[in-house]
């Protein structure tokens, strides 16, 4: 049945053709070099007995005389408890010391969740940080990606995150990570003890691009199958836009039309394909995805961050090492905002962001030298207390005294019929002294 | 309705991503329906190109495992719609496949070539008959009748029955599952069709027998921002687009709970899952005033999201079309909302793509912009044989790259909707919300209704409109005032800004999560823009910039106090006096 093929006809970027039958799409291939290397490869597309394989590790140095054997199968990756403190690449090869992991496969990239399946997700995942929990409160099963640019600290967020929240298990995604990038995750993990239940697939800067692309599809079929087992997936994906850039390249290099800035027009389905792998299941575990999407040139406009704010369940920008209260929003924060936190908490935090808003304006008119009105002064006050009590990513409180400390600076900087929150929460939680007028 | 060729075999030469090669004995139609044979699966796909005896097939399924040689199946059919009664209530994918049944078979996830039947075979439906033997009919004609919760599902003479045809035996009342036969008809060549319940339709091709008429009617969706300042009429077109997290989704789901309007499809294309699931979830629990029942008897659920093959996403938006435009023949005032028509357009592209077309702009096709004129020309009132009206009013989000209304599909969208409901990011990120931007949008409805509505409307559309003159003023002002600060402008212009606010604030804004602010009737509207009305005329002075905020600041909390208080609620009128009183207290004359 096995049967080796000797005579590979053309290389071009990552691909291999040859002429071969009976071969399956999707089929793995092992391909074994003159100089004693050999590397996984995939078959995309065929016509008639000629088949085109995407080479996993480049195809930097195969000969036309390199030997091609066909495994019958597709990819898979192996899953289970076995892998929890381990450290894989992007072809499923241990990068750490230890042993080749020989437990149950799973097929990568397989079928979609059926959508009548999945429950609205409503537990809360409290991180301490207000800007998180208090204005966009994440909720198990949420995918969201952190917006940043190079140089802002997305990866030690991320590392935080994952170590404040209780999630069984945690799988890191790293896709075109720097080596002191992935030292730090690995560090960090082993000092806060998180490693023991931390899985990670690591595709280096330096590493053959296709196996970047699969970091997502390892990552998340290992997490679909501890899902399904009754455990809550906390998977970190860093950084999706080396994911979208190597899937540029690759598309590129096969010819395909380009869209737009030469991404495929596929990018939309491919990045929702993963993304979408976020699910709370009835009954079951759930995966909840944080992602990073560095945004070139900071322009959010640029098909990478635009495709997956419209995927996302909302986003969060860090920028200036803060995350900014504009644009960061969570889709899932009002299934725990007054319902499993207190009731004020959404209108609370919603006119805080609102007087933030003016407050911005106002500090527009002082820096552009006007003359301030007393609501200006307050605004400003407003936004100095807002800025080092809550928005700072050192504050470390739980959510009722992030709502506390709310309430707090409202008091100290407007009066109570200023703030246009119910009259309801003002008498019950406000700071105010004294009666209502 | 007969067809005595034989179907077409073949077999894979080619294969690449969602598009195959086949190589073909027999005929075979352009978009036919084909099922390709691969381990031990049938996989559905549709001819997209024919060339000698090479077809072109995109497969609507993940395509891993096909090898060359596989067999491949020609239907003979287009890609159909089922029709019939049990639509309702049902919640199916872009091939009408219904997910419920795909789980109860097949668990979690959604296995490929899994292809269950759309309507039930083993339901049975009370059967009223209205046509007598000997009547003449032709297609669309009713037969008779079924009740399907909310609705009067008619029966109808099938609609790819051609000419005139005399009924020749029709079932008397009873219980009757769709496969039975409930009539008989003979057409002009003396063949016998026998009729059941249901039948099946291709999706890409309108069902409209009837006469298109002018949609003067308007339909409110208890959204302010669009019953008072940009309406839609039944049977019209509108499209919302909007960049992400503008709050397009929430913005369709408002207006799919409570629009005023008998059958409501919704087409989730290409979106999140997680916002299909609140659908799926809510809608059997939440209350439709109108007729006292639950949402979902009255909604159809196509759902083809995301990460779910984008073949599939194409069919989804003529699919649910098709289901409205069939209860639009019944008499039925129908809506369909698909979010998002983008990702129906990148399908499109990714289609075109694997085709090797000649891209044009941003690498869609070039007959983007017909596609989109056709879908949105399905919508339209239908003036039918029995002199009663049916409607199907459609309307589309849409989801610009970068949030850029210039790109080619916001763009070929605007030139056939009758109202743009256009949603910024300023707006949303300021939390002004619907924020459906007032400045950029309009509608075509406006003077329909004030000519042909009443005198109510008409006073409504009149306040709206010079509420929306403040509104304008007030936003040049507003520039103004950030260039040469508070103080550069005068005290009658800063009345003039704080009254727009103020409209902008208690009006045009609306709180989706108050139980009461989250849907005002048309009613209660028109009480609320006359109160708006009675502050806009208002003769108002102050000693200060300041004190002018202050007061606005302090009325507006006061009729949002009032939009949060129920009609029943005994403080209803109370807060609306004090509104009234602390207005009072500051106009001259």
């Amino acid at each position: 049945m096995v049967k080796t093929y000797n005579r590979i006809e053309k290389i071009k970027g990552s691909i291999a053709q040859i002429r071969a039958e009976g071969v399956k799409l999707g089929e793995l291939a092992q391909v074994k070099m003159r100089d004693g290397r050999s590397s996984l490869a995939e078959v995309i597309s065929f016509d008639g007995d000629k088949v085109t394989l995407q080479i996993y590790t480049g195809t930097k140095g195969v000969s036309t005389g390199d030997s091609i054997r066909f495994l019958g199968k597709p990819m898979q990756v192996a899953c289970g408890d076995a892998l929890l403190g381990r450290v894989f690449n992007g072809s499923g090869v241990p990068m750490d010391s230890g042993p080749e992991v020989m437990s149950e496969k799973v097929e990568i990239g397989g079928p979609s969740f059926n959508p009548t399946k999945r429950i609205i997700p409503k537990r809360m995942i409290k991180t301490n940080i207000p800007l998180i929990d208090m204005f966009n409160s994440l909720v198990r099963s949420q995918k969201i990606p952190i917006f940043s640019i190079p140089g802002e600290p997305y990866n030690e967020l991320l590392a935080r995150i994952a170590s404040q929240t209780d999630a069984d298990i945690i799988i890191l995604g790293g896709m075109g990570l720097k080596f002191d990038d992935y030292a730090f995750f690995h560090q960090y993990f082993s000092k806060t003890g998180a490693m023991e239940k931390t899985t990670m697939f690591i595709h280096l800067a330096s590493d053959p691009v296709v196996e970047c692309l699969l970091v997502p599809d390892m990552a998340l079929a290992v997490a679909e199958k501890f899902a399904v087992q009754n455990k809550n997936v906390l998977c970190l994906l860093t950084d999706m836009t080396a994911f979208s850039d190597s899937l540029k390249e690759i598309s590129i290099s096969m010819e395909k039309v380009p869209s737009n800035r030469g991404y495929p027009g596929s990018l939309y389905s491919d990045l929702a394909a993963r993304y979408e792998k976020a699910v709370d299941i009835e009954g079951s575990g759930s995966i909840t995805i944080i992602a990073v999407t560095t945004m070139p040139g900071n322009d959010v406009t640029h098909p990478v961050p635009d495709n997956t704010g419209y995927i996302t369940e909302g986003q969060f920008y860090l920028h200036g090492g803060v995350i900014n209260p504009f644009g960061s929003l969570s889709r899932l924060k009002q299934q725990v905002m007054g319902k499993v936190t207190r009731k004020d908490h959404s209108d609370l935090a919603n006119a805080m962001i609102r007087l933030y808003a003016d407050a911005k304006k106002a500090r527009d008119r002082e820096s552009m030298g006007f003359r301030l009105s007393n609501w200006d002064q307050k605004l400003l006050a407003y936004a100095r207390k807002f800025e080092t009590r809550m928005m700072d990513l050192e504050v470390n409180l739980d959510i009722e005294q992030q709502l506390d400390l709310g309430w707090t600076i409202l008091a100290e900087c407007f009066d109570r019929h200023e703030v246009g929150l119910k009259a309801e929460w003002i008498t019950k939680y406000g700071k105010w002294k004294g009666k209502a007028a | 309705m007969t067809t005595e060729n034989r179907n077409a075999t073949g077999r894979i030469v080619a294969a690449q991503g969602n598009l195959m090669t086949v190589e073909f004995d027999g005929i075979v139609r352009q978009n036919e329906v084909t099922f390709i044979k691969t381990e031990g699966q049938r996989l559905k796909g549709e001819v997209i190109e024919i060339s000698g005896n090479l077809a072109k097939v995109q497969v609507f399924e993940l395509t891993r495992g096909i090898t060359c040689g596989d067999t491949v199946e020609f239907d003979g059919d287009l890609l159909t719609v089922e029709l019939g009664p049990g639509l309702l209530k049902s919640i199916y994918d872009g091939l009408q496949n219904p997910l419920e049944l795909v789980a109860e078979q097949a668990g979690y996830f959604l296995p490929r070539g899994v292809y269950l039947i759309p309507l039930s075979r083993t339901a049975k439906w009370d059967f009223t008959p209205t046509a007598k033997v000997g009547d003449t009919v032709e297609r669309a004609d009713y037969l008779g009748s079924v009740p399907e919760g909310v609705v009067t599902h008619r029966i109808m003479v099938p609609f790819t029955f051609i000419g005139k045809g005399k009924v020749k035996s029709i079932a008397p009342a009873g219980s009757y599952t769709i496969e039975q036969e409930i009539a008989v008809i003979e057409d002009e060549h003396g063949v016998a069709h026998k009729v059941t319940m249901f039948q099946r339709w291709p999706a890409k091709f309108p069902i409209r027998f009837g006469q298109r008429i002018l949609p003067v009617e308007q339909l409110t969706t208890a959204c302010r921002i669009i019953d008072g300042a940009f309406p839609v009429a039944k049977g019209g077109t509108f499209c919302t687009p909007g960049p992400f997290g503008a709050g397009k989704t929430v913005l369709q789901h408002q207006i799919s709970k409570y629009a005023h309007i008998q059958g409501v499809v919704v087409v989730a294309c290409g979106e999140r899952a997680g916002e299909v699931v609140e659908l799926l979830k809510e809608f059997p629990e939440l209350d439709d005033p109108a007729t006292g029942r639950k949402l979902i008897d009255r909604t159809c659920i196509i759902c083809n999201t995301s990460s779910m093959p984008v073949a599939a996403r194409e069919s989804s938006v003529y699919i649910g079309t098709t289901i409205a435009e069939y209860y639009r023949q019944m008499g039925i005032d129908c809506l369909m909302l698909a979010d998002s028509t983008s990702r129906w357009a990148q399908a499109l592209r990714e289609m075109s793509g694997r085709l090797e077309e000649i891209p044009g702009e941003e690498a869609f096709p070039a007959y983007l912009s017909s596609r989109i004129s056709e879908l949105y020309e399905r919508a339209g009132v239908l003036k039918l044989k029995d002199e009663t009206t049916g409607s199907l009013t459609i309307g589309g989000a849409v989801s610009p790259a970068g949030g850029n209304f210039e790109e080619p599909v916001t763009q070929s969208t605007l030139a056939v909707v009758g109202c743009f409901l256009g949603l910024s990011r300023g707006r949303s990120d300021a939390r002004r919300f619907p924020a459906v931007d007032p400045l950029i949008s309009w509608s075509k409805y406006n003077d329909r209704f004030a000519e042909f509505g009443d005198e109510t409307t008409r006073r409504r559309i009149e306040i709206a409109k010079k509420a929306h003159r403040v509104l304008f003023a007030a936003d040049e002002i507003g520039k103004k005032m950030s260039v040469v600060g508070e103080e550069g402008i005068g005290r009658d212009d800063m009345v003039t800004f704080l009254k727009g606010e103020f409209y902008d604030a208690v009006f045009l804004q609306q709180n989706a999560f108050d139980k009461v602010d989250t849907a005002t009737d048309i009613a209660r509207q028109t009480e609320q823009l006359e109160l708006v009305e009675q502050v806009l005329d208002a003769d108002l002075s102050f000693d200060s910039h300041d004190a002018a905020r202050r007061f606005f600041l302090t009325l507006q909390d006061k009729v949002i106090q009032w939009n949060y208080t129920a009609k029943n609620d005994a403080a209803y009128a109370d807060r609306k006096e004090t509104v009234l009183k602390t207005l009072k207290g500051h106009t001259h004359g």
